[in-house]
Parts: structure tokens; sequence; C-alpha cells
């Protein structure tokens, strides 16, 4: 476990050296990448700007659901290139060359890349948070930055699972399916919003099927100390992120399952 | 004029080619409308605020948007981008046609089939399963379909713009970025343009992206009438003339600066 750490902290190192010899294109990507996803919130604000309010919700309160999405989302985006990319390599025949190491394949394919330049999305997202809480005067205390941490780390591990899900359905397809881009960026955009605005069904989806809510809505009426229109009891509320966890760890057992099932293209 | 239209007609035959990337792509589309009209719907049904545009409208708007999405000018041509990173741009400039005129039919082309693609199954399903309505009439659909055809004309001279910017900065990223961003705020992609604060409206009716989208999807839900339509083609065809003018300028400058790579 302890040398994995090691490992991937050199990939890691390798990563960072190799993107900062092109130090002004990285300065260029990065900055493009926060104006691109800065541009979402200017659409959220441009819609408070005209019409007040989202039911019970203020601009401010949307602005931590939306800071928190942001920031896990772009966690996942830097770290998992090499799942992302992953149906290439089956089609390549590529990752014979993964199972012949001495070592697991996830960890090795996680650290493929470390994209810096989504620092871009996570920078915008920590200012919309930061504004938010700060406009709306929450009072900080050790469990709620705690509470912070332990959502933004469960989202990270839910958009994981389902990119580690998407790779996993390469065993099979050998063909790149960008279907599951339906529910990560379309998680981002679901989960900006508070989820009681949306229909029963669709509320549903993101709650049993994919725990969306549980690592966005639900912590952040912790946060907020407002009583869900849904009716959560505040332990759950509390509670809800570790659900992201566990998610990551269920698709990490469905790609075990398909590194089993490989068998290479290639000749 | 039989070679630019080969030249069309072959590049649009080649981008048909591409069946299971259109399928993903359009079920991620699907989602994201389905997402964007329960959010405004939400926003309607709590505020009391009077809105410039009814629900309705923007329902239709949304779904347009969704549609024609593959007809914004956010991408780069990566056979342009090869060539001149390559050098082979040079067999380009070689060949007796007027380069121009040889990109901006390439460009057409590839705006128009995948838009094509995407559109007529987008809005089938939207009008049989979601809430999507036709014109209030046939003038405004007409209207529509009229400012569409100058609105593909608009997207690629935009585009073309960008694969000309190429011979100055090879990579290109920065320049589609920034572009991308422009289009998508002003062309009412993210947020319908009636909805921006009022004080920003003369300004976004009369930018080049409204023409893209914003013009032509108001015309389809009768936001505005269709009896406006000759002034949304003169606004539409103009920006087009001038940033045409504009791409060979910057062309014929272009070819006095390249400096073809490799040996």
């Amino acid at each position: 476990m302890l040398d994995d750490l090691r490992l991937y902290g050199h990939y890691v190192s390798v990563s960072f050296r190799s993107q900062m010899q092109y130090r002004a294109s990285f300065i260029m990507l990065t900055l493009g990448h926060f104006l691109m996803t800065g541009l979402e919130f200017l659409g959220v604000w441009v819609l408070f700007e005209r019409f007040d309010r989202l039911g019970d919700w203020r601009l401010e309160e949307v602005c931590l659901f939306y800071g928190l999405i942001n920031m896990a989302f772009a966690l996942t985006d830097a770290t998992s290139r090499g799942f992302d990319m992953f149906a290439n390599m089956v089609k390549a025949g590529d990752f014979d060359r993964l199972l012949l190491r001495p070592r697991s394949t996830a960890i090795q394919l996680a650290g493929q890349e470390f994209t810096l330049r989504r620092i871009g999305r996570f920078s915008q997202g920590l200012i919309v948070f930061v504004y938010g809480a700060q406009t709306l005067g929450i009072v900080w205390s050790a469990a709620k930055l705690s509470l912070v941490l332990l959502t933004i780390l469960g989202g990270a591990s839910l958009f994981y699972g389902l990119i580690v899900l998407q790779a996993t359905l390469a065993f099979w397809t050998t063909e790149s399916l960008e279907i599951m881009n339906t529910v990560t960026y379309g998680g981002v955009q679901t989960a900006q919003y508070p989820l009681d605005i949306y229909r029963t069904w669709f509320r549903r989806v993101f709650t049993y099927i994919i725990p969306l809510a549980c690592i966005s809505y639900y912590p952040a009426l912790a946060l907020l100390e407002k009583s869900d229109p849904l009716g959560s009891s505040i332990v759950f509320q509390w509670l809800s992120p570790c659900i992201g966890l566990i998610f990551l760890a269920l698709c990490m057992q469905a790609w075990k399952l398909g590194v089993r099932h490989y068998r290479s293209t290639g000749s | 004029m039989i070679a630019y239209w080969a030249i069309f007609s072959a590049r649009l035959r080649m981008l048909l080619q591409y069946r299971a990337a259109a399928l993903a792509g359009l079920s991620t589309q699907l989602f994201w409308g389905l997402i964007r009209v329960m959010a405004f719907e939400a926003f309607y049904r709590s505020s009391t605020v009077i809105a410039p545009m009814p629900v309705e409208q923007v329902v239709d708007y949304i779904w347009l948007g969704q549609a024609f999405l593959m007809l914004l000018p956010v991408r780069l041509d990566s056979e342009i981008r090869t060539l001149v990173r390559s050098g082979n741009v040079a067999y380009e400039l070689v060949r007796p046609l007027d380069l121009y005129n040889f990109w901006y039919m390439r460009t057409i082309a590839s705006c128009l089939a995948p838009t094509t693609l995407r559109s007529i199954p987008l809005l089938a399903l939207a009008l049989w399963v979601f809430d999507m309505r036709l014109p209030p009439s046939a003038a405004a659909a007409a209207a529509f379909a009229l400012t569409m055809v100058s609105a593909l004309l608009l997207a690629a001279a935009l585009s073309n713009l960008l694969n000309i910017t190429l011979m100055w900065t090879v990579a290109g990223e920065g320049t589609a970025g920034i572009m991308q961003v422009a289009t998508f705020l002003f062309c009412g992609m993210i947020v319908p343009l009636p909805l921006f604060p009022d004080w920003l409206q003369p300004l976004l009716t009369y930018s080049p992206f409204a023409g893209l989208m914003d013009l032509p999807f108001r015309l389809y839900t009768g936001h505005i009438s269709s009896d406006q339509v000759g002034s949304v083609l003169a606004r539409q065809l103009g920006w087009t003339l001038a940033l045409v003018a504009f791409g060979r300028l910057l062309l014929a400058r272009g070819t006095r600066v390249l400096v073809t790579q490799g040996g």
C-alpha cells in the first residue's frame, strides 16, 4: 500500500515536470479552462439577476452547490486521464504491457497523467464557494470544515467511479463509449442546482442509482443548517458523502472483474 | 465552381460515416436539454417577475440550441492544423484554386454534416416526447428555415477565421478557447439572450454571434415576428460578408508571412 503511494507520487512528479516544459502553453490552457468553466456560473448569475430566486433558494446558496460539485469534478478530471483514455489502450493492445508489470493496473492507469490545468475549474469552484459562504455568513467549525473536505472527496470518488465504470465497459466493447459523459458532465450540470427543483423520477435516478445528491445536495443542506424540503434527517446529511467512497469501492470491484475478462486485441 | 462543389460533397460524405459517435452525442444532448429545461421551468415557477420571454418559448429555444449545437464555430479543422504543422500547407497554395473559397467550402460541409445528423433525430424526439412545440405559423417556420441557412454561412465564416489564425499560432488551442467562450455566451447557448439584463440587449442582438442561434430561434418561437425576417437576414449576411472580407485579408497576409515547416 505504502509502496503504491510512493509509486503514485513518483508518477505525479514526472507528470508535473513534463507539463512544466511548455510553461506558456500551460498558462494559456489553464486560463482558458478557468474562463470556459466559469461561463456556466455566469449563466447561473444571469438567471438570478433576472428572476431573483429559484424556489426557496438564493444565489449565494446555489453558489455552495455549484462550488462543491465543481471542485470535486476538477479533482477527478485531473487524475483520471488514464481511465478516460483506456478504450484506446485496449484497442491498440497496449494494456498487455500494464499487465506484465508487477503493480496493480489501477495504480498504473491512475498515474498516467496528472492534468494540472484542471486547476482552472477547481479555482473557479473554490472562488464561487468562498463567495457564497462569505455572503451567507456561515460560521465555520472544525466539523463543518471536515464536512466540506469529505464532500469534495466523496464527490471526486463518485465521479472517479463513473469514469472507472466507463473504462470497464471497454473490456467488453473495445470501443470508447462516450455515453458516460452524460452522467459525468451532465452530473456536474445537474448538481449545481439544488435537487428539489427537478422532477421526481430524475431526483430518484440521482439519489439511488448514481448517488450524486449524497455528495452535493445533502451535505450542502447540513452546511446551511436548512431543513430539507424533501425531508431527510440531519444525521443522514452529515454522513451522506461517505456513499461516494462506497460507490468508488464498488466500481473498483467491477474493474477487477473486467481485468479478469480481458482478452488482448493485438497480435 | 464544379471543383468547389466536389470539395463540399466529398467532405460531407466523409463526415456522414460517423454514426455511432452521433448516437452517443444525441443521448448526451437529450440529457443536457432535459436538465436545462427543468432548471428554467423551476426559475419560472418560483418567480413573480414578468420575464421578457414566456417559458414555453424558452423550452423551444433550449431544444433548438441542443439540436444545432454542432453548428457553432468552436472547433478547429484538425486536418488544416496538421497541414500547417507538417508544412504540407504548401501544397494547398499550389492548387489552382482560391484558397479562401477552398477552405470556406470545406468548413461549410464540416458544419453542415454533423449538424444534420444531430438535429433531425433530436428535434423529432424533442417534439414527440418532450414539450417542444412547432412554430406558431408557416411564416415563422419559413423565416426560421431561411435564417438557419444564413446562420450556416455565418458559422462557416467564423470557423474559417479560426482556421486562418492557425497560420500564426500553429497550435491554435488558445484562439479556439477564446472563441468558444465568446460564442457560447453570446449566441444564447447558455442562457437565451432575451433573459440577459436589459441594458445588454442592444449589444447582444447586434453582435455576430446572435445570428448563429438566437435570432433564428426567436423567429421560430415567435418571439420575433416573422415580418422581421429581412432585418435578421441583413444582420446575418452583413456580418458574414464582413467576416469573409476580414478572413481574406488575414489569409493574404498569412500566406505572406507563412513559414513552411519541415524540410
